[in-house]
């Protein structure tokens, strides 16, 4: 049902869109019929309002392709389904050739093509920038050697191979007679074609997920190959300007210095940039709203520097963004490395989408076409098949080398990621028609390689990926042990590096990171920035959010469990003080076809003070032993307002940006409450049967049940299925209704419920037993209490022995700020310890 | 290097050696001279000052630990077998492990690698990385803007996370197991050359 009607929708939109095109170059052609005739006659007057087509035309009809291209990825993404099974890039080229003939049919010229400038000043730019800011540096350097190895060399080969074989096929006669100068003409040929398009590849790649290792090796020899298309490109060119006899073998030499010269020079003018712009970085702090203007001017002017000096220009522009990024992330502030991280999105992201589609405009114009069969067959399986050879080789040899070995898979996937893409149009459209006679015979065919890699391989690449079994890569939060463990593996490694008197990565990095943090870092980074920011303290600081998410789902969860056929809708309302009333509102929903009640304030007030649950429990069995623990963990807590710098997620993504640092208030609030909360309740892995047991106390007691009742009424931001009514398979499946400024808690709640699928610990999934044995019950629990407690909260019971050493000294909580309601909870009887059941484990 | 004969000639069980550690001839050749240049007084021993003098590693903030995991239980001198034995460890893995069922494990296994890193928690050697344990190595590695009131909740933390029986210790078992989504094949293995 909902497939018509998104295909209804969608045939219209282009329908609406062609509408919309046509008129515009029918206007585009009056415009110019108006001026050629409307040139003499005087204006008979005054006129009050006037049709100025003309004064705007240019960036009008920028912006309408603009919004064209935007509402086009919009309504692809409209389905789901759509773009899984075709890449966006491969539907914006379709969308192109449909608007091209459109505009073609219109007035049979191709007003718009992609020229050249266009592309290599205006559109590239920003997704190389992207790229390198984003990339995941240790992984980069620490595959720099395959990487490097296959950008060179693999490109040298490309280039070589495919253009001797085209000229040796054209010396036997089977592309009949072509107008060239030589080996030289296929050379060049070979060369513009041989680079991997870093635009294509993130394109494909990112929709696909493999796993970190081969996305970085494909997609850092995509972006280092183009230093070298680009000189050999230029090399070919000049040689053919100069005239192939002429061509001695100082002009040989030069080229292969030249290669190097263009490459490093490229690289240092990067490398000084980034420099300059982490070292401005560092006193932007008064002028905060420009901050992160200077990012993009510095980097555009690193790209058109190398550029003017004729050095490689992309290759100055990713070094900028890879070795700037670790400083201008220190150093701006939380709000401008938002603004950064989006802008850079935006405008990648933006300027990819035009880029496909303009590459299927482009291809609308009978001037520019020139078939020859057997030259763009040939040209289409010498790529593959030399891709294929030059991937084997190189991995062969680099296998000796690597401490993890590139697979056979990983080989396939490697040689069928070979997409080609814009660079190559962008080149070939540099071609200069009066020394390279067969321009449009290289035109067309590049286009057609294009085609065929962008569409035919990125199409099949994800089931090809699919079918392989390629090891994905697992987008989650990584634990702490690892964190920690791997933390101590680096030193274990860099150590016995040491000890075998190995000079290995580890060395490099380990003496890199201490020449940095004693120099670079004090040179580049704000005071305050050098403070600290361990990763491993983020990592835990996540995870206590991640926790708190996945508890409040579980408390939820078992609400609704209980009262699915009365509320439906869940929510749970902190309070920072009773006074200020800020409201985080999360809904954990099986339900969402169920009436929404508006929200009251006064009923969410009261609510608040039965929600804050267990805190209240804390503060009024603060006497007794174990909860002086719970108070103290409380209260350490509390000491993590301690907030450690948000760690920028890597994320290859242009089109989504992680949001972790949504500026809501609520997330603050959020934050600060379920830290307390968590403390108290460590996790645990069982106790699923004893929650219920709980929510049996709920409906015995009638008052409770209204209060709890009441606390799920009020209409929320974020509704997700509950796990437990929908598919087991696939329970990541959310529908949010946001309003507001809750992405966050839904991202997080995301996170703890993907985990859930993934097997994880979360009892939700956990057949419920009533392992009476194996509850540790702790004394509050029985009480008829609003708790109920996570899922997690109930093996770690506080009091075991080992924790009571932190007991001293006792901290209270009387200087904690949560000063929850607590009129309404009677106070507990005191539970001794000898209350447990036998097996608990203490 | 001056990797001859003649350097191998002096390695005692020198076939024993490369069957165990399954490093070549050059690699043990290496290694030995590595050993010797490590051996200040030509004592054919290593003691601990021996690797204290590596200069990289007085900056390891656990370097004291994986020194200390060289030697096995209460020596203070190992000769260069067990010195190549415990770097064996770091061998990356074969690509296709033999299938002889009868064959031990290679000292280069995950469980192997995992191993030397769980002992450098582990110091009092009762298969347990207590609270306190724990504590000990996050203390050496964090920085010192951490407070110890972090550091303790990082700890408990990371036992929480690991702890499946509930004794608030991490067993080895425990240990591989809070560890068996992470890549330890490459993150515990260097390529010697």
């Amino acid at each position: 049902m909902q497939c018509k009607k998104l295909k209804e929708r969608v045939s219209l939109l282009v329908v609406v869109l062609l509408l919309c095109s046509s008129t515009k170059a029918e206007n585009n052609i009056n415009a110019t019929t108006h001026t050629e005739g409307g040139g003499g006659a005087p204006p008979s007057g005054f006129e009050i309002v006037t049709f100025n087509w003309h004064h705007v035309m240019s960036p009008y009809i920028i912006s309408v392709w603009i919004m064209v291209a935007s509402i086009a990825k919009m309504v692809f993404h409209m389905s789901s389904k759509l773009t899984t099974i075709i890449p966006e890039s491969a539907l914006l080229i379709f969308l192109g050739l449909l608007l091209g003939g459109v505009v073609w049919a219109a007035d049979h010229v191709a007003s718009y093509t992609m020229k050249p400038t266009l592309f290599f000043f205006y559109l590239l730019p920003q997704i190389i920038l992207d790229a390198g800011y984003f990339m995941p540096n240790r992984l980069f350097f620490g595959n720099l050697g395959a990487i490097l190895t296959y950008a060179v060399i693999g490109t040298v080969w490309n280039a070589a191979a495919v253009g001797l074989s085209l000229y040796g096929v054209y010396l036997t006669g089977l592309m009949g007679d072509l107008n060239v100068n030589g080996v030289l003409d296929f050379l060049l040929f070979g060369s513009l074609l041989a680079a991997v398009d870093p635009v294509a590849v993130i394109a494909v790649f990112e929709e696909v997920h493999v796993n970190d290792v081969l996305f970085i090796i494909v997609f850092g020899e995509s972006l280092l190959n183009d230093g070298v298309t680009v000189v050999l490109y230029n090399v070919f060119d000049s040689f053919i300007a100069i005239g192939g006899v002429n061509v001695t073998g100082v002009d040989c030499v030069k080229g292969v210095v030249s290669f190097f010269v263009v490459a490093l020079g490229g690289i240092l003018i990067g490398i000084i940039f980034a420099f300059l712009l982490s070292y401005i970085s560092r006193f932007t702090k008064r002028v905060q709203i420009i901050e992160p203007g200077f990012v993009f001017v510095i980097s555009y002017l690193a790209y058109l520097t190398a550029e003017m000096l004729s050095l490689s220009a992309i290759l100055s522009i990713t070094f900028t963004g890879v070795c700037c990024q670790k400083y201008v992330r220190a150093n701006l502030s939380e709000e401008s490395a938002t603004t950064v991280r989006y802008m850079m999105k935006l405008l990648a992201s933006g300027s990819e989408t035009i880029i496909f589609m303009l590459l299927g405009i482009s291809a609308v114009d009978a001037s520019i076409w020139e078939w020859n069969t057997a030259f763009i067959l040939l040209t289409l399986l010498f790529i593959a098949v030399y891709r294929v050879i030059g991937v084997v080789t190189l991995t062969w040899i680099l296998n000796r080398y690597r401490v993890v070995p590139l697979g056979f898979i990983d080989q396939v996937v490697m040689s069928y990621g070979g997409l080609r893409g814009a660079v190559a149009y962008g080149l070939v459209a540099l071609l200069d028609e009066t020394q390279v006679k067969e321009k449009k015979l290289f035109f067309s065919t590049t286009i057609i390689v294009i085609y065929f890699t962008v569409v035919l391989q990125g199409c099949t690449t994800k089931s090809l990926v699919t079918w392989l079994k390629v090891k994905r890569s697992e987008h989650r939060d990584p634990l702490i042990s690892e964190k920690l463990h791997g933390r101590a593996f680096d030193h274990i490694l860099s150590a016995i590096e040491d000890i075998s008197g190995q000079i290995g990565h580890h060395y490099i990095r380990d003496k890199w990171e201490n020449f940095d943090k004693k120099y670079i870092s004090k040179l580049l980074m704000r005071k305050a920035a050098l403070k600290s920011k361990d990763q491993i303290l983020d990592v835990f600081h996540n995870l206590n959010i991640k926790d708190a998410i996945t508890y409040i789902a579980e408390v939820i969860t078992h609400h609704i469990e209980k009262y699915k056929n009365r509320v439906a809708w869940g929510s749970l309302a902190f309070i920072k003080t009773p006074s200020a009333l800020q409201l985080v509102n999360v809904n954990f929903n099986s339900n969402k076809q169920s009436e929404v009640e508006a929200p009251t304030s006064s009923v969410l007030r009261e609510d608040a003070s039965a929600i804050c649950l267990d805190m209240q429990a804390v503060e009024l069995r603060r006497k007794s032993l174990r909860d002086c623990e719970d108070v103290y963990t409380h209260h350490l807590l509390q000491q993590y307002l301690y907030k450690p710098k948000k760690q920028q997620k890597y994320k290859y993504s242009r089109h989504k940006v992680t949001s972790n640092e949504d500026d809501a208030q609520e997330k603050e609030i959020f934050e600060k409450t379920m830290k307390r909360r968590l403390a108290s309740f460590k996790s645990t892995k069982h106790g699923v049967s004893q929650s219920k047991k709980l929510a049996k106390h709920y409906k015995k007691d009638p008052s409770q049940k209204k209060r709890s009742d009441e606390m799920l009424s009020n209409g929320g931001q974020l509704v997700f299925h509950d796990p437990e009514f929908s598919d087991p398979e696939d329970p990541c499946e959310f529908d949010v209704i946001s309003n507001g400024g809750s992405n966050f808690i839904f991202n997080v709640a995301r996170q703890a419920l993907a985990d859930t699928c993934n097997g994880l610990d979360n009892p939700v999934f956990i057949p419920e037993e009533e392992t009476v044995t194996r509850q540790a019950l702790p004394p509050w629990a029985t009480i008829n209490d609003t708790v109920v407690l996570s899922q997690r909260a109930r093996v770690q019971m506080p009091w075991s022995p080992n924790n009571f050493r932190r007991l001293m000294p006792l901290r209270l909580s009387s200087r904690s700020t949560d000063s929850f309601l607590l009129a309404d909870i009677p106070v507990p009887e005191e539970h001794p310890l000898s209350f447990l059941p036998e097996g608990t484990a203490l | 290097m001056g990797c001859n004969a003649s350097t191998l000639a002096k390695i005692h069980n020198l076939d024993e050696l490369i069957l165990e550690t399954g490093f070549s001839s050059s690699h043990i050749c290496h290694l030995y001279n590595r050993f010797h240049s490590l051996d200040k007084d030509d004592k054919g021993l290593l003691n601990r000052g021996d690797f204290q003098n590596i200069s990289e590693l007085a900056v390891n903030p656990l370097g004291d630990r994986i020194i200390n995991n060289f030697f096995p239980d209460g020596m203070d001198l190992i000769d260069f077998n067990s010195f190549a034995r415990t770097l064996a460890r770091f061998r990356p893995m074969e690509e296709n492990p033999k299938k002889e069922p009868d064959s031990p494990e290679p000292i280069n296994s995950r469980t192997n690698k995992l191993k030397f890193a769980f002992q450098l928690y582990d110091q009092d050697k009762d298969g347990k990385i207590s609270n306190n344990e724990l504590l000990q190595v996050l203390r050496m590695m964090l920085g010192v803007q951490v407070t110890e009131e972090q550091l303790d909740n990082i700890t408990d933390r990371t036992i929480q996370e690991a702890d499946l029986d509930g004794d608030h210790a991490i067993s080895f078992k425990e240990f591989k197991k809070s560890l068996e989504k992470m890549d330890v094949e490459n993150a515990l293995s260097i390529r010697f050359l």
